[in-house]
């Protein structure tokens, strides 16, 4: 335990140290360390602000998923309702075009069917006479045949 | 040491490894002697000084806001708590400037200087025996302290300096007229019967921050080291007993004075905190 002048240099030293710290070390780690703390500060708020912004877009898509399903069953509604009034235009006016077409061939039938039956009953009438006429030829006896044919005639109407 | 001769006595190796390598080449025989100067002091505080403000320097050149690294990171946490610390101690944004970095130097420095006690306590001495002997000296005469805060002179040295500090700062918030004043009017009041007795209470008030600043860094250092070359001496008894001995209880010295080495630097440095950011406030 003794004391010399150790004691000068090493405080001339420490002085010395300690002026170096100062110029050359302390300020760029506290500046760094301030401008990292603040640049932490400006990410957390960032995050918070994203944060907020998500939720905020969040609710907005359901709202607009909400929004386009109403108006999608909308549209399918009145598409539907369009496609059955006209499904059931149209059936009505096939019946229709049916019943008129049913009706016209009807009518042509008919007439045809008399037309038919007064072309035969005339065919019928001559093969008929041609028939008598051959008869007729061999046993001539006009007066009761024509009567005969007369009555058959008759008959045929 | 055991080269020619006999070999040392446990006194003689004691002794041996408590002297310093001075300017005159034996034992300081004053207690006080301002002609002597050590040179294994002033060697490794200087060196360390360096390292420190190497390391610091490191840290401080690559610093930016961006994410740091391991290095950077240890370096900025210290910086974190030394500026904690003077923040609480010296309210004064401006002194900050110059303390807060003389208490980072403080603290690193005196830990790397502590830390010269856990290298094993023959390594160096040996080496500068062999380094004396191949120089043509007597290796009993190669002295070599490698713990500068073991040496009176280096503790001493720190804490006068924070004392001057202390007179900086009194006179630079103060003036020179309130300080003298506060010399003379503090503690006990302003009247001139108690002049006198206030100014010694302040002058035994400094001699004992200073001095019980200095010697309680010393105080440890010391006694830790001179329980290392005991236990080194357990170990040189060559038995089996002293081979498990300086194994176990080196060990555990050696873990217990991480803390020890740890606690004083930082203790030397929260008074020299304390003792500057006392001469800013007035009594």
């Amino acid at each position: 335990m003794n004391l010399n002048a150790t004691l000068i240099a090493q405080l001339v030293v420490f002085f010395i140290l300690a002026w170096f710290t100062m110029k050359f070390v302390w300020p760029p780690i506290v500046k760094a360390l301030d401008e990292r703390a603040s640049k932490i500060a400006d990410g957390l708020a960032a995050a918070d602000k994203a944060k907020t912004d998500l939720a905020l877009a969040e609710k907005k898509v359901v709202d607009e998923l909400r929004k386009a399903r109403e108006s999608a069953g909308d549209v399918r509604a009145s598409a539907e309702g369009q496609a059955s009034k006209l499904i059931d235009e149209a059936r009505a006016e096939a019946a229709r075009i049916i019943a008129a077409a049913r009706e016209a061939a009807e009518d042509e039938a008919g007439v045809a069917a008399q037309r038919a039956k007064e072309a035969l009953r005339e065919q019928v009438a001559q093969l008929a006479v041609a028939g008598a006429e051959k008869i007729l030829r061999r046993e001539i006896n006009v007066k009761t045949h024509s009567e005969l044919l007369a009555n058959l005639k008759q008959e045929l109407q | 040491m055991a080269t020619e001769g006999h070999a040392p006595t446990s006194s003689e190796y004691v002794v041996h490894h408590l002297t310093h390598l001075n300017n005159t080449g034996h034992a300081q025989t004053n207690v006080v002697d301002w002609s002597v100067i050590n040179y294994d002091s002033i060697f490794y505080s200087v060196v360390l000084g360096m390292l420190t403000v190497f390391l610091l320097w490191l840290g401080a050149r690559k610093a930016s806001s961006g994410v740091p690294g391991r290095f950077q990171g240890f370096v900025e946490m210290l910086v974190e708590m030394v500026a904690e610390q003077a923040r609480g101690v010296v309210h004064s944004a401006e002194s900050r400037k110059f303390v807060a970095p003389l208490a980072l130097t403080v603290f690193v420095w005196i830990f790397l200087l502590n830390a010269m006690d856990l290298l094993p306590v023959d390594l160096l001495p040996r080496i500068w025996e062999g380094m004396y002997a191949a120089g043509g000296g007597d290796p009993a005469h190669a002295y070599m302290r490698v713990v500068p805060t073991a040496d009176l002179s280096t503790t001493l040295g720190f804490s006068i300096g924070v004392l001057l500090l202390c007179f900086y700062y009194n006179i630079k918030i103060k003036g020179l007229g309130g300080w003298v004043h506060e010399l003379f009017t503090a503690p006990f009041g302003s009247h001139p019967l108690l002049y006198p007795v206030n100014f010694l209470m302040q002058i035994i008030e400094f001699l004992a921050k200073t001095i019980s600043h200095g010697m309680r860094l010393f105080g440890n250092m010391y006694a830790g080291e001179m329980i290392f070359i005991l236990i080194a001496l357990l170990g040189g008894t060559a038995t089996v007993f002293g081979f498990l001995g300086h194994v176990v209880a080196g060990t555990v010295w050696a873990i217990f004075h991480i803390l020890i080495i740890t606690l004083q630097a930082f203790i030397f440095m929260m008074l020299t905190l304390v003792y500057i950011g006392q001469a800013h406030e007035g009594h």
